[in-house]
């Protein structure tokens, strides 16, 4: 059994497109092509090679698919065709500048992440062997390592689109907080003070449009303020 | 037409774990290094693997390298090379605290160390009884694994040029690898990257069949390459199908979901793999199992409607251990099939999932050619991409995150030691683009078939000829087919000829790697007429050791095979002499 599936879709070519628009198509999908990803393979294989997004795992775990799908942020990998209200409108995710299609820019994304030192600091000597952790204390770093870096959740977040080469978004800061949550992690003072600033952190307003998206079921929020309270208590 | 030259000591290809591996040795020893990657690096397919990363720490229980280098070398069935393999199992307690240190998240034991689960072919005491072998991170080990190294690359300052995909090697008339050439895909611009070394680490190619775990950026473009560039590639009949693909959609189960308890199922609920192994039952090695459903399957004990499936049980293991454990394969299960696997059991079947073949190398990474083993002057490969070979026939699960780290960071050491040693960089042939540029030119003409029918057919025609069991007439029609198919591919076009972010060239480049790669494997398989590992032949049941316990090598040039020998001289242990291999 096959169905036809209806898109109104971005599309941007900065080489011969004064202005980006949106192109209407209709796919035959069949029982197998649960996914909106599948429905967008089809029409790049059989109708229109030129239409241009990025994919790769196809299972929500690359993240290279996040895409605005009725107005909404999403995975396109992850997203049912049978749940969404035709025709399916496709956008690049917001806020960041449009390469092309439904490609986005986004340096500014992984730059914000880079700057809050994404990875273990423990200058101490290492043992031979794995350094011990409770599983209590590793128990710590669950709904904050799955993050896949996708980036739905800091384009669909208004502090974002306002600063996003100042305050650090959603994802980067759930990212703070996986360093700082990690019980072999030694710098807990050097992290606080690289986020302490009236935007780095503090433009967080909950909105928790970040929440809402995540296909990952993560909760930066609940991170954010988890890092918000840790300099509380480091303050008081 | 001239392309601009970027210049640096060394450039590794893939932003993968191996790649990444590699990328960190060489940053941190200060050596002028980038990484060019298709994706962004998290984004590579290392971030599927699942269930594990091997390693004897014996955590749970006593575990030693000599039993891991034994079950590696039976689940090669004895086509490894057994000085690569003692190399690896010996590495892998190292690799693996490394990893830990670099802040990798290891699930822990109540004692703090990491946990270990038990997985397919990992056993005590030389085949014995299973053992607790595989360190994981639930069921997100890769995810974890890749994160960790790219961070830890963050850390070290690596350079990258992302969304970047290298498109041919540069050979001086000496033969010696002097560069590649590669597109940016923002721009469309196509450059020389001139380096004293090449390190190779593009992953594998399950893209060639139909049904594959694989995600669609795995089109063997190291592979194509190499082949391209003159150079050959070892054992490539060998596709390790993966018992536990998610009926229909393809996606990964992990073998940990018997690690940690869950069975298959026929249509009579008969937890069949008793039968095929007695001790190992369900943690047989991954051929073994795929082969037993296939015949559960072909005998009409299959699953659903069509009778073409088997089930994963594993609602008795309990909700709390399969959120603990568990938790990705639970999501997967409930996204793609609507089956929430606390519940009712999987729909699964045998899925092409990894790459046994790839371009030769030894122990150090580097690239060897011909019979003779030469080595390869600037060139180096490590990961799915290569063939050490510690996988031999079949792989074993959880090997290949430890192949990606300890044979990355091996071929990094060479490739440090080569730069310290090569004051100069050799110098770039005349001409040294014209080739791929010529081949992108080629994909502008008027005239041609669309890459995806062309590649659909590819696939099917895998996935039909040289699948878990194989038959001379099955692989002498595919042969035929896909010579067919590959003429074809020398015809491929694309209508969109713009410059930036052209996904429609870039697939039509990948699929002329892809192509390669399939061509190779068909011939590979329809010649050898024994079954070994994953390469089974119903004509053929039994293992020839005196014949062909031999590496395969294929060239493009002619289509050729040769074969070279075993190497059956560990580094420091006693030769684990070929027995049948029972589970």
């Amino acid at each position: 059994m096959t169905k036809k599936v209806k898109f109104s879709i971005y599309r941007y070519n900065p080489e011969k497109d004064a202005k980006p628009y949106f192109q209407d198509y209709e796919v035959e999908v069949g029982d197998h092509d649960k996914k909106l990803l599948n429905a967008l393979v089809k029409i790049k294989d059989d109708n229109d090679e030129s239409l241009s997004f990025r994919r790769s795992c196809r299972e929500g775990v690359c993240g290279s698919d996040a895409m605005n799908i009725n107005g909404r942020n999403g995975l396109a990998c992850l997203t049912d065709i049978a749940d969404l209200k035709q025709p399916i409108t496709l956008a690049p995710i917001p806020g960041l500048p449009v390469i092309r299609d439904l490609i986005v820019d986004m340096t500014q994304f992984f730059h914000q992440y880079h700057s809050i030192k994404p990875y273990v600091i423990d200058d101490r000597p290492m043992p031979e062997h794995e350094r011990l952790q409770s599983p209590e204390e590793r128990k710590e770093l669950d709904g904050v390592i799955e993050c896949i870096l996708c980036a739905c959740c800091s384009t669909a977040c208004p502090s974002f689109w306002w600063n996003p080469d100042k305050f650090l978004g959603p994802a980067a800061l759930l990212h703070a907080y996986r360093f700082l949550a990690d019980s072999r992690d030694q710098a807990t003072n050097e992290r606080l003070d690289n986020l302490n600033d009236p935007y780095r952190l503090f433009r967080c307003h909950t909105i928790m449009n970040c929440v809402d998206v995540c296909p990952k079921h993560l909760n930066p929020t609940r991170a954010i303020s988890r890092i918000k309270e840790t300099m509380l208590a480091r303050n008081v | 037409m001239s392309l601009p030259i970027l210049k640096f000591d060394a450039v590794v290809v893939g932003g993968g774990g191996a790649g990444l591996r590699a990328a960190l040795q060489l940053s941190e020893a200060g050596v002028k290094t980038v990484v060019l990657s298709k994706v962004f690096p998290t984004r590579s397919h290392t971030a599927a693997a699942q269930g594990g990363i091997s390693a004897s720490f014996g955590n749970s229980e006593e575990d030693n390298w000599h039993w891991h280098m034994y079950d590696t070398v039976k689940g090669a069935d004895w086509l490894g090379d057994q000085d690569a393999i003692e190399f690896m199992c010996k590495q892998a307690t190292d690799a693996v605290a490394e990893l830990e240190h670099y802040g990798m998240p290891f699930d822990r034991l109540e004692n703090g160390k990491i946990y270990q689960r038990p997985f397919g072919g990992h056993m005590a005491e030389f085949g014995k009884k299973p053992v607790r072998r595989a360190c994981a991170v639930a069921d997100r080990t890769g995810h974890a694994m890749l994160h960790a190294l790219y961070q830890r690359n963050v850390k070290a300052q690596t350079h990258f040029f992302v969304e970047w995909m290298a498109l041919d090697i540069i050979r001086n008339a000496n033969g010696d690898v002097v560069g590649v050439t590669a597109l940016e895909m923002e721009t469309g611009q196509v450059y020389i990257i001139h380096a004293k070394a090449v390190l190779f680490a593009t992953g594998g190619s399950g893209r060639i069949y139909q049904a594959s775990t694989n995600a669609f950026i795995n089109t063997g473009d190291g592979v194509g390459m190499a082949l391209r560039a003159g150079l050959p590639v070892e054992d490539i009949e060998f596709w390790q199908f993966h018992p536990t693909g998610l009926a229909g959609a393809g996606v990964l189960i992990t073998e940990g979901v018997r690690g940690e308890g869950g069975y298959l199922l026929n249509a009579n609920g008969e937890r069949f793999m008793e039968r095929y192994a007695p001790t190992a039952k369900d943690l047989a090695s991954r051929d073994v199992v795929s082969r037993a459903m296939q015949v559960e399957i072909n005998e009409g004990r299959g699953c659903g409607t069509n009778k073409d499936h088997v089930l994963l049980k594993l609602d008795h293991l309990g909700a709390e251990v399969i959120d603990q454990r568990l938790p990705g394969i639970r999501e997967i299960s409930i996204q793609f099939l609507g089956i929430d696997p606390v519940k009712q059991p999987i729909p699964v079947v045998p899925t092409c999932h990894y790459m046994m073949g790839g371009i030769p190398t030894n122990y150090k990474g580097e690239v060897l050619d011909g019979v003779d083993e030469k080595v390869v002057s600037g060139f180096y490969a490590a990961g799915e991409c290569a063939c050490a070979s510690v996988h031999g026939a079949n792989r074993l699960g959880t090997n290949s995150l430890l192949d990606l780290v300890v044979f990355g960071k091996s071929a990094g050491n060479s490739v440090i030691d080569f730069v310290k040693a090569t004051p100069e960089h050799k110098e770039l042939p005349e001409n040294a683009g014209a080739y791929s540029l010529e081949r992108i030119a080629k994909l502008e003409s008027t005239t041609g078939e669309k890459v995806a029918d062309v590649r659909r057919d590819m696939q099917i025609c895998m996935q039909q000829h040289a699948s878990v069991f194989r038959t001379q007439k099955a692989l002498d029609e595919g042969v035929v087919k896909m010579r067919e198919i590959y003429e074809r591919a020398k015809n491929v076009v694309i209508e969109d000829k713009s410059k930036v972010f052209n996904t429609a060239r870039v697939e039509a480049l990948e699929f002329l790697n892809t192509v390669e790669v399939a061509l190779a494997t068909m011939i590979a398989a329809s010649v050898r007429t024994e079954s070994r590992g994953a390469h089974a032949r119903e004509d053929y049941p039994d293992r020839n050791d005196e014949k062909w316990m031999k590496h395969t090598l294929y060239y493009r040039d002619g289509q050729r095979l040769e074969y070279k020998e075993v190497h059956t001289k560990p580094l420091t242990v006693d030769y684990i002499p070929p027995a049948k291999r029972v589970y």
